[in-house]
């Protein structure tokens, strides 16, 4: 009797799967369906896609995951490739995209403010993210620290809380770095920073933000919509971020480190009319806006207004480099950092 | 003439002891099976084609050496950490009547539903109030790693010790041998194979795994292939230090295997053959009862790993995950969960199945290299997820080329993917991944049943199905079962593998759980995680209570 009734409810638990396969295996024929392989999480695009689906009247099939993964899946795939569009969260990821030869150039019509772009326009950038320096007003004066270099000086000595080098967001600022400084420069500085640590690197930017408050460091880096969210959360957060301030970096000279979150279109793309249509979108008012409100990034557009949270933290000067050379400098960014010990 | 003659008999030897191989057909199934399975380890050991000097170098100067020191201090950490747990817990439950023994005896396996980086997750937020234990260190690792993978030596050790005869330790004792001698003399060497087996399940996990020591930002082999992979854009150099590592394990367990080359450990007793002497056997199988202040002690002992290993995370994933109720869509977390149960029940029928011809091909094959074939195929479990994910995605991506081409010279379209981004490959990696998983329990199992019991039924004239069906299946069926749930815990937590090769629109709890977990939001991961653990304990509770009953 027993294995009856599991036999049956195994059976009932296989059918929505059957189905789910059915619908979700999409066949490159159909011209209404855009493929899209995001290392944006599910919760921070889907809301977009659902309403660009229902005004163009296309399916919009997803995958998401970590972004060099779905790049080595679109690799593998080949010509075969169902894949339309490709969506990241850093530039070195889109520069990787284009030199592995797995991007076309957008052909849609860019807005003037989309300045942000390859230069073959291959990828676009759709917000901006910066890393400036997050430090402990009680005990950092106002004005002591102005520089990412004042980072290095003999008095931080362990007072200073970095996530790990494996962190994206740590090799893009350090290949910024390397770009603008050169070489020596910023291995001496990646060396006098590790002098500095507080601790062996460890946690998200969240984290180093949390030990500022629990006293273990005195200066951190993350990146501001992590702290946006967190001024924004439970009760705890929101008592822990309000302790921290942030630090606007060089803003006498190159400004705070920034990066993007941006799109491309896929080399073997089938459906590129509507995967132009989508960048569209995505650069347009409702998309722009909804990325200020949501998730606390930097929109592209000008016009749209940053989130609360955002304004509050204050205007800055950023960097302005070839975001793609910035894309190429990564794995030297990255030996620079293991030379320099950190881990 | 000599020389031609010399090499006209070699020749015909060869062939004919090739023809003697070939005609071995459990030997040519499971070659092929295994070859089929070892496509993606060959994927990624074909990388050593082509080595780039410079990469080498810059990795030897630098963190190398911290990678290696690191990894093998944790493999051998939770290896120790598991196995004491592990076996001191099972040996508890087989030999002592405590309080709550029979309940102890299932409960302490439900920290398997507890994946290793959601373990990490709720302590580092349960400790970094509490401030009192750096928890993020090598330490932490280890320690919140044996405490989610000792079950496997325990469910192994727990089975080999309640196998072992009453009249063991009844001799024993008559020759004056303590209790604490008779385990370490008689009945630990006698689980050896068992608890050497979950114990090499463990630290393969652990040397595999990559949330819980990224997150602990511990610098290990499996933290620097992704660091070479993401960072320096070097899949080559990634895929060079991945097959690096299966090859340590390989060398490994070959070693373990080659130390007990002589050894044969057999089952006597149990056998359903004489209903009657098996049930006296049963009844004469007394527990040792202890004072009360040890019988405490041992209650005691077993409810603080259980305490620690599953009870306090659940209590604070369920606390995290009752605050977010009123933000949860329940039909999506409906599909989510349909689908995480039916990936995992059906990969475990599959693994389960495989494992088991493969277990008996190595009992039946004449040829005696079956062994060392099945062993390579069941590496993947020492392979990080995403690695073995690419493995699989090249040859796939190649082969659904050719199928592309051949395709339409034939109908003139093209058909497009069939086997990557389909759940085709999705299977495949779970086979590939815990194939080892099941094996081992499958093969223990087997390995157990004396081969004389085969001849016997064979002289009799029955075929080798009624063998299986009549003597083994009633034997290997607590085998059996422990493979099932051990693949499919397994399944419902794996997500590295899972989050490259879904297809399209295909969501688990385990790549909910991730996706929050990456954008740092912990106690919105809360739920999806509490979700797998609650859909692992229910077959584990299920099974090991049937298995009881029986």
């Amino acid at each position: 009797m027993r294995k009856i009734v599991l036999g049956l409810m195994a059976s009932m638990l296989c059918m929505p799967t059957v189905t789910t396969y059915a619908s979700a295996n999409p066949t490159a024929a159909n011209p209404e369906s855009l493929n899209i392989y995001s290392a944006r999480n599910e919760a921070l695009i889907k809301p977009l896609l659902d309403q660009f689906a229902s005004q163009h009247n296309v399916t919009i099939n997803l995958v998401t995951g970590k972004a060099d993964a779905l790049l080595a899946r679109a690799k593998s795939e080949g010509q075969f490739s169902p894949v339309d569009i490709i969506i990241t969260t850093d530039v070195g990821r889109l520069a990787r995209a284009k030199s592995q030869g797995l991007t076309q150039p957008i052909t849609a019509t860019l807005p003037a403010f989309a300045t942000l772009q390859d230069p073959q326009q291959h990828w676009v950038a759709l917000t901006t993210r910066n890393r400036p320096i997050i430090i402990n007003p009680s005990n950092i004066a106002e004005g002591e620290i102005t520089r990412y270099e004042d980072l290095v000086k003999p008095e931080y000595k362990g007072r200073v809380c970095v996530r790990s080098s494996t962190n994206i967001y740590n090799q893009s600022m350090v290949a910024a770095m390397l770009m603008q400084q050169g070489e020596a420069a910023t291995l001496a500085w990646a060396k006098g920073l590790v002098n500095n640590f507080a601790r062996r690197p460890k946690g998200g930017d969240r984290d180093q933000i949390k030990a500022i408050v629990a006293g273990v460091c005195d200066i951190a880096l993350a990146n501001t919509y992590y702290l946006a969210a967190m001024r924004n959360a439970d009760a705890d957060s929101v008592a822990i971020a309000n302790q921290v301030k942030v630090v606007w970096p060089n803003q006498s000279d190159r400004g705070v480190h920034l990066n993007i979150s941006g799109i491309a279109v896929a080399k073997y793309a089938k459906n590129t009319e509507i995967a132009n249509q989508l960048i569209a979108f995505m650069l347009g008012r409702e998309a722009q806006d909804w990325y200020a409100k949501t998730n606390h990034e930097y929109p592209v557009d000008p016009a749209i207004e940053w989130s609360g949270t955002l304004q509050a933290m204050g205007t800055f000067k950023a960097e302005s480099v070839e975001l793609n050379e910035v894309g190429e400098l990564n794995a030297k960014a990255l030996q620079i950092m293991d030379k320099a010990g950190w881990q | 003439m000599a020389i031609t003659s010399v090499f006209t008999s070699l020749g015909r030897s060869f062939v004919t002891s090739m023809i003697a191989v070939l005609r071995d057909t459990w030997f040519v199934s499971a070659l092929c099976l295994c070859a089929l399975l070892g496509v993606p380890i060959i994927a990624i050991l074909w990388s050593f084609t082509d080595i780039s000097l410079p990469l080498w170098t810059h990795l030897i100067d630098t963190n190398l050496s911290l990678y290696i020191g690191n990894s093998l201090l944790l493999a051998l950490g939770v290896g120790i950490g598991s196995g004491v747990l592990g076996v001191s817990l099972a040996w508890c439950v087989t030999q002592y009547e405590f309080w709550g023994r029979s309940w102890f005896q299932w409960a302490l396996l439900l920290p398997l539903a507890m994946p290793a980086y959601i373990m990490a997750y709720t302590y580092t937020g349960l400790f970094d109030d509490l401030g009192w234990f750096d928890s993020r260190s090598l330490i932490g690792a280890i320690a919140f790693m044996s405490l989610v993978l000792y079950p496997y030596v325990f469910m192994l050790a727990k089975t080999a010790f309640s196998g072992q005869q009453q009249q063991y330790q009844e001799v024993a004792a008559t020759l004056g041998i303590t209790r604490s001698a008779y385990f370490l003399k008689i009945a630990l060497p006698i689980a050896r194979p068992a608890v050497l087996t979950g114990v090499a399940l463990a630290m393969m996990e652990a040397l595999a795994d990559y949330g819980t020591v990224a997150f602990f930002g511990i610098s290990t082999f499996t933290t620097g292939i992704f660091r070479t992979w993401f960072g320096m854009g070097e899949m080559q150099l990634a895929s060079q230090l991945a097959g690096g590592l299966a090859l340590f394990v390989l060398v490994v367990l070959g070693l373990e295997k080659h130390s007990r080359r002589n050894m044969r450990f057999y089952q006597t007793q149990d056998l359903p053959v004489n209903k009657d002497t098996s049930a006296r056997a049963r009844s004469t199988k007394s527990l040792s009862v202890q004072s009360s202040i040890s019988h405490y002690a041992l209650s005691a002992y077993c409810l603080s790993v259980l305490l620690l290993a599953f009870i306090v995370p659940v209590t604070q994933l369920c606390v995290w995950a009752l605050s977010t109720l009123e933000h949860i869509d329940v039909t999506e977390y409906w599909t989510l969960l349909v689908n995480s149960f039916s990936l995992a029940l059906f990969s475990s029928i599959l693994i389960v199945l495989i494992a088991l011809c493969l277990s008996y091909a190595q009992r039946f094959a004449k040829t005696k290299s079956v062994g060392y074939l099945t062993q390579f195929a069941a590496l993947g479990y020492a392979i990080p997820g995403t690695v073995l994910a690419i493995g699989i995605l090249q040859p796939f991506g190649w082969l659904d080329e050719q199928l592309n081409y051949v395709w339409y010279q034939w109908f003139g379209e093209y058909i497009g993917l069939v086997f990557s981004g389909t759940f085709v490959a999705l299977f495949f990696a779970y086979c590939v991944r815990f194939l080892s998983v099941a094996m081992h329990n499958t093969q223990t199992g087997l390995e157990r049943i004396k081969p004389n019991i085969d001849d016997a039924v064979l002289t009799l004239g029955r075929g080798r199905l009624s063998l299986m069906r009549r003597i083994h299946f009633p034997l290997l069926r607590k085998s059996l079962l422990a493979a099932s749930i051990l693949v499919f815990v397994d399944v419902l937590k794996e997500l590295p593998a899972t989050l490259i090769l879904r297809p399209f629109n295909f969501n688990t709890l385990a790549v909910k759980a991730f996706e929050y977990a990456a954008d740092e939001r912990l106690i919105a991961a809360a739920m999806p995680s509490v979700t797998i653990v609650i859909i692992g304990i229910i077959p584990v509770i299920m099974l090991t209570r049937a298995m009881q009953q029986n």
